[in-house]
């Protein structure tokens, strides 16, 4: 944003933009949007299906199509994210950022107050960051890493329900999981549950992305494509990294 | 020296010809192959049969009624012939004083070697005091019982559970009889009540082969609990379809559509109801046209409605479920985002406002 304080200088001799997000990255990013929408959509379809198909059942797989489609986007969700931890390892140390918070990290947890106040409207202008702002790792750790993970080990053990015991999913996560939740049905709405907490996120991280991008001091949309950070003054950061 | 199990038979009038057939048949009902006839013939013929106490806490003897209706008469003649030799209440002849007498005695006689049998829990608050048998509480009898036995075997879903008397809020803290012995294998065969041939089939095995059957990480038999009501139902083309039942009455509920709809438990219910079915292979809840209610399931009563897809969540309230809370979460952050929407543009407008001037 624009804050008053800023001098016509400072406006056109903007800092070098900062290569952030890696190509591997970026490509998770939107793979992964478009796997949790189509299974937000084939999720709530399994639990509450369309209305009936008139004529024979030999003629119709509707709900056999919606399951497909919902566990062959969980298993690219999944392959997916376990390439992001891989590229965590292998990329630059933005690739790391989201798997780790800096919870013993005093500054860090005054930046999220900072952020917080920010989006309270308690403050005049927010911090500049070449990495993630530390309210949006906070945000974006326990969704991106934590609910996945939930969704997937959640997702794998009913899916190991079908294919029966003896399967390497019934044996890795329904053999064990199952028992954990107490029934397959708790297990159900559990899954069914953070899939609502995650459409929450969703609304945030969209809105949030865009009001980011026109009010705060560095790029967000653009960079999640091209992988540069630009900013938009040349004031120090305050990750230093 | 203690009878064989042929011995028994053979004095309760049954011809070798009808105990050869009733091998096969237990063979074939526990998935063995044609080799396994003479090893269960030789086993029976030998052995001597292994005592069976029986025993019934806080429960509705709806397992003991399933029980005595197993479609091969040979299977439940022996085997409950068997049975009441030694001590089930509901079915032996000795009763009052006398019958209490057949239970130390059967403990003493036998001690270490006899399965102890639960249809029902105990229940824990008041002392024990809502289910007292012989003037004590069913408590002290189980686990007395349970000291000297070799193997428990959980009948239906009150032993293996809790049931119906377990439902939220159990105000006798009715508790499965896995929280309250540890020191002993125990076998659950979960139902309300479970299948007779289930039953039948779990004690024959126990007997013939003097071990547990394979069990799951839960404790049930894989052989009948490995497969969900909804893996073998016979509606499931219609599932597959998208063909649902809307409605008790319409036309999909008499052309006999999936019941997923009106809330059938199949997808999460461990059972064989859908293969094995009920009183001698007759037909099961689906088949009649009443989705499953997922009776063989821990808490069942508390996974409600029986007639909604998805669990009620009280702690939101009545008749909450994950859509209506989430959706509900939903609308809040959609609206809450609006109205930040709205602030930040007047904000934004206020500050440009505030430098033009
Ligand atoms: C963002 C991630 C995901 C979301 C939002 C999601 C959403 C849902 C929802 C809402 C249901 C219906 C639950 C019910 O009420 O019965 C469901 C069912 C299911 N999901 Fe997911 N899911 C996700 C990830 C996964 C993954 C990774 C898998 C693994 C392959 C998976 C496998 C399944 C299976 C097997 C079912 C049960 C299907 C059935 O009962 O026919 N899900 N999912
Ligand atoms: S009737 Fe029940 S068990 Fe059968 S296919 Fe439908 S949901 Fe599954
Ligand atoms: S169909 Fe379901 S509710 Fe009915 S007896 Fe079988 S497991 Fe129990």
């Amino acid at each position: 944003m624009t804050t008053g304080q800023q001098t016509e200088q400072e406006l056109y001799r903007s800092e070098p933009a900062v290569y952030v997000y890696e190509a591997p990255v970026r490509l998770w990013h939107w793979i992964n949007a478009l796997c949790v929408i189509v299974l937000c959509v084939t999720g709530y379809f399994i639990g509450s299906p369309l209305p009936t198909m008139p004529g024979e059942a030999s003629d119709h797989f509707l709900m056999g199509y919606i399951r497909f489609a919902h566990f062959s986007a969980g298993y690219v969700l999944a392959i997916g994210f376990l390439y992001r931890i891989f590229w965590a390892f292998m990329g630059n140390h933005h690739a790391r950022q989201l798997f780790i918070l800096p919870i013993t990290n005093r500054h860090w947890w005054k930046g999220v107050l900072h952020e917080a106040k920010w989006y309270a409207f308690l403050t005049k202008e927010p911090h500049k960051y070449i990495g993630h702002n530390p309210l949006a790792l906070l945000f974006m750790h326990v969704m991106l890493v934590w609910g996945t993970v939930f969704m997937i080990f959640t997702g794998f053990a009913l899916y190991g329900e079908g294919t029966g015991m003896g399967s390497w999913q019934y044996e890795w996560f329904s053999s064990w999981i199952i028992p954990l939740f107490g029934q397959s049905q708790d297990v159900h709405t559990w899954h069914h549950l953070v899939m609502w907490v995650i459409i929450c996120f969703i609304i945030i991280h969209v809105y949030v992305a865009i009001r980011e991008d026109i009010m705060s001091r560095q790029s967000m949309i653009s960079t999640m494509v091209s992988g540069w950070r630009t900013f938009k003054d040349n004031r120090a950061v305050d990750d230093e990294s | 020296m203690t009878e064989t199990f042929y011995e028994v038979m053979r004095r309760q009038g049954i011809t070798r010809r009808s105990f050869i057939k009733y091998c096969s048949l237990t063979a074939t009902a526990l998935g063995l192959g044609p080799t396994f006839i003479p090893k269960i013939a030789h086993a029976m013929e030998t052995k001597p049969r292994i005592p069976i106490l029986w025993l019934h806490g806080l429960e509705c003897t709806c397992c003991s009624e399933s029980f005595i209706r197993s479609a091969h008469p040979l299977a439940k003649d022996v085997i409950l012939s068997m049975v009441s030799l030694d001590y089930d209440d509901t079915i032996m002849a000795a009763a009052g004083h006398q019958a209490e007498a057949i239970v130390e005695e059967t403990i003493e006689k036998y001690s270490g070697n006899y399965i102890l049998a639960v249809e029902g829990n105990p229940p824990l608050n008041q002392d024990g005091m809502s289910c007292i048998i012989g003037g004590k509480p069913f408590l002290d009898q189980l686990t007395h019982a349970a000291e000297h036995c070799k193997a428990i075997i959980s009948w239906g879903s009150c032993a293996s559970y809790g049931c119906v008397q377990a439902a939220a809020p159990n105000p006798t803290q009715a508790t499965p009889v896995h929280k309250v012995i540890h020191n002993k294998p125990i076998i659950k065969v979960p139902g309300c009540p479970p299948i007779a041939e289930v039953m039948t089939a779990v004690v024959t095995y126990i007997l013939t082969f003097e071990r547990m059957p394979e069990l799951d990480r839960q404790g049930r038999p894989k052989m009948f609990y490995s497969q969900r009501i909804h893996d073998k139902c016979y509606r499931r083309p219609h599932f597959d379809a998208g063909q649902f039942v809307e409605s008790w009455d319409d036309d999909a509920a008499r052309k006999g559509y999936c019941l997923y709809k009106m809330g059938c438990k199949g997808p999460t219910t461990y059972n064989a109801c859908s293969t094995i079915r009920w009183n001698e292979g007759t037909s099961f809840p689906i088949q009649a046209g009443h989705g499953c209610i997922g009776c063989s399931e821990d808490g069942f009563w508390d996974k409600g409605s029986w007639y909604a897809r998805l669990t009620d969540i009280p702690q939101f309230g009545v008749e909450a479920n994950a859509d209506k809370v989430g959706a509900t979460a939903a609308a809040v952050v959609g609206t809450a985002t609006v109205a930040h929407i709205a602030a930040s543009a007047v904000k934004r407008a206020m500050q440009k406002g505030d430098q033009e001037s």
